[in-house]
């Protein structure tokens, strides 16, 4: 976890609606200093309007929007101490490197000496060197990307909103600009609010996760807890693979799924309650059918690369299974979950 | 693909036909004496002599002039009509600029004659000065009426290239500027003029070069004394005929506007490249 300090953007009960079209319905969320901040959701779940009412392209229709505890939803763009890398970069095509760089402070009539002093070390910061003189037009996706990023971080925001700004790099230049982002934000030590619906890239990167569906925040939490610990089947789902198996809560620490009971470490819960359980695929161990929770045949398996994904069909239902060692098809196997590796949710309300 | 290319030679020799050798015969007659007859041709200068008698230059003066205020004002009109039909929805645009063109589907000369009624000493501003209780003003015959017909048949030519340019760019830009600090008029500066540049090159230059060809307008609203550069070719062919001089004036005429074409080609490559 990066040191997190105070409270930098208030979003309280912010609502939007677009053509009769409730995009954000409430969203609360507080936002820290020096926090890398990640909206993660499916396309349309309005992590982008959030993004385009902090930078304030887009104003809210209800709720308050604090920046250090000031209301600014009323204050224009270019008076918000924040700066965005757009999806599409959308870089000044008649200016080349050093002049989009140099766009914000020129603007403010900052003294050259100092804009040509900052922007020398901001195209450093992003490894772009000497590409001054660029046509930026030439330049490929992940060298404007750069640009995109310098150009805002010029002019020393508080906070950065980036926009899906992986999104149009290839698979290779996508993890290298992950580690590459990770590494300016804690060069420069501001938050980062970042949006993606890229699951894998809101997990590497973030301090903080914040998941979306229909405008409405899921889960807000460490990727490690969003991931060994989603609230909901939306978040099990949308993160990672999962089985998802409705249950009842015997007692603190004993749940039943397909009637069997499994030792567990999840309390608090109702006695009896309705619940859903996570098992995610690389924590079913398969075992001799003696010594195994649940026994079932191997139905299918494929070869993924680092794991084999196998399927083991039950008499309840069938289970996705990734290891590293393989098992023929027809064969019986026992499946076990060692107590710490259930996870317990409350069923979704729809 | 090889094989389409040979679909181009019928219109090579089409082109050639009907635009070079015209060209050409123009060129033959600015440097020639002796009108049609091509058996007593006489090669000379005297044509081009001619143009710099000061009678000639003048209209050559008082055409640019005309031009450049004619330019001035469709590039003032022209923009905002473009800028505002922009903000519109996409469907809304293409009707808008449906509009703009619909005059252009009239014939020049019934247009002129529409402005003649309005503007002539008994038409319909003059009447409508009478009925509030104000004396008639002549705006016939005057170099208003001339720039008012020209502004009103070249506006499209203007407004088109401009909204094209204006359209297809980059919104995103303009929330950059935003984001990075620039005003509302910093931001339409710097970004949105900026890229309108090519477009606005383009309807100045086409704009520019139409009204200091233009000879219907000038002779139907300017009178038959408003001597321009069009009327001036359009006499020597048609009531003097003396096709020679004409050529020669049609020549220099079609050489200026090279050269400002080049010129303006050469500032919209400045202004585009930055320091390439």
């Amino acid at each position: 976890m990066a040191d997190m300090g105070n409270c930098i953007i208030e979003l309280k009960g912010i609502t939007k609606t677009f053509d009769d079209q409730q995009v954000l319905r409430g969203i609360d969320l507080n936002i820290y200093e020096n926090e890398f901040l990640t909206l993660l959701g499916p396309s349309g779940c309005g992590k982008t309007t959030i993004l385009r009412i902090i930078a304030g392209f887009i104003e809210a229709d209800g709720g308050e929007l604090l920046f250090n505890g000031i209301d600014i939803s009323k204050v224009p763009p270019y008076k918000r101490e924040v700066n965005t890398v757009f999806q599409k970069y959308a870089l000044f095509p008649f200016l080349n490197v050093y002049d989009n760089v140099a766009f914000g402070l020129n603007i403010k009539k900052v003294d050259k000496t100092i804009v040509d002093q900052k922007v020398k070390k901001t195209l450093k910061l992003v490894g772009l060197e000497g590409f001054d003189k660029r046509d930026v037009t030439l330049l490929s996706g992940g060298q404007q990307q750069r640009v995109a990023i310098a150009r805002a971080l010029v002019n020393e925001p508080k906070v950065l909103l980036l926009d899906e700004p992986l999104g149009a790099l290839d698979a290779k230049l996508r993890k290298e600009m992950q580690v590459e982002l990770k590494k300016i934000q804690q060069e420069v030590g501001i938050t980062f609010i970042f949006v993606t619906h890229d699951q894998e890239e809101a997990l590497s990167m973030s301090d903080t996760v914040v998941v979306m569906n229909e405008g409405k925040i899921q889960q807000i939490g460490t990727p490690v807890d969003i991931y060994n610990e989603p609230e909901n089947r939306f978040v099990a789902n949308f993160i990672g693979e999962s089985n998802i198996i409705g249950g009842n809560m015997i007692r603190d620490c004993l749940v039943r799924f397909d009637d069997v009971d499994f030792p567990c470490v999840d309390k608090g819960f109702k006695e009896n309650e309705e619940i859903e359980v996570v098992l995610r695929p690389e924590d079913i161990d398969i075992v001799e059918p003696e010594k195994g929770q649940l026994v079932g045949e191997v139905t299918n398996v494929v070869f993924k690369g680092v794991h084999y994904e196998i399927m083991v069909e039950t008499d309840k239902r069938q289970y996705k299974i990734h290891t590293t060692d393989i098992q023929e098809v027809g064969t019986k196997v026992g499946l076990c979950v060692d107590p710490d590796l259930i996870h317990v949710m409350y069923t979704m309300e729809y | 693909m090889k094989e389409f290319k040979s679909l181009v030679k019928p219109y090579i020799l089409w082109s050639f036909l009907l635009i070079i050798v015209p060209l050409l015969l123009i060129v033959l007659y600015s440097v020639t004496t002796g009108g049609n007859s091509l058996v007593n041709i006489r090669f000379t200068l005297e044509n081009f002599k001619k143009i710099g008698e000061p009678i000639y230059i003048q209209v050559f003066v008082r055409s640019f002039r005309l031009g450049l205020i004619t330019t001035i004002l469709c590039l003032l009109f022209g923009y905002i009509l473009a800028y505002v039909i922009a903000q519109f929805s996409e469907k809304a645009q293409s009707i808008l600029i449906l509009f703009v063109t619909i005059p252009m589907w009239i014939n020049t000369l019934l247009r002129t004659y529409a402005w003649i009624s309005i503007l002539s000493e008994n038409g319909i501003v003059n009447s409508f000065l009478e009925v509030i209780g104000l004396n008639p003003v002549t705006m016939m015959y005057t170099d208003f009426s001339v720039v008012l017909g020209l502004v009103c048949d070249l506006l499209p030519f203007m407004v088109i290239p401009i909204h094209t340019s204006l359209s297809k760019m980059d919104k995103s830009l303009i929330e950059a500027a935003y984001d990075l600090g620039a005003h509302r008029w910093q931001a339409f500066w710097r970004v949105t003029f900026t890229l309108s540049i090519p477009g606005v090159i383009n309807g100045v230059t086409m704009v520019f070069l139409l009204s200091i060809s233009t000879f219907v307008i000038p002779k139907l609203l300017g009178g038959g004394q408003y001597v321009l550069i069009g009327n001036l070719i359009e006499n020597q062919f048609v009531s003097i005929g003396d096709w020679n001089f004409g050529s020669a004036i049609s020549l220099l005429l079609a050489i200026l506007m090279l050269l400002m074409i080049n010129i303006t080609k050469k500032l919209d490559k400045m202004e585009g490249g930055g320091d390439l």
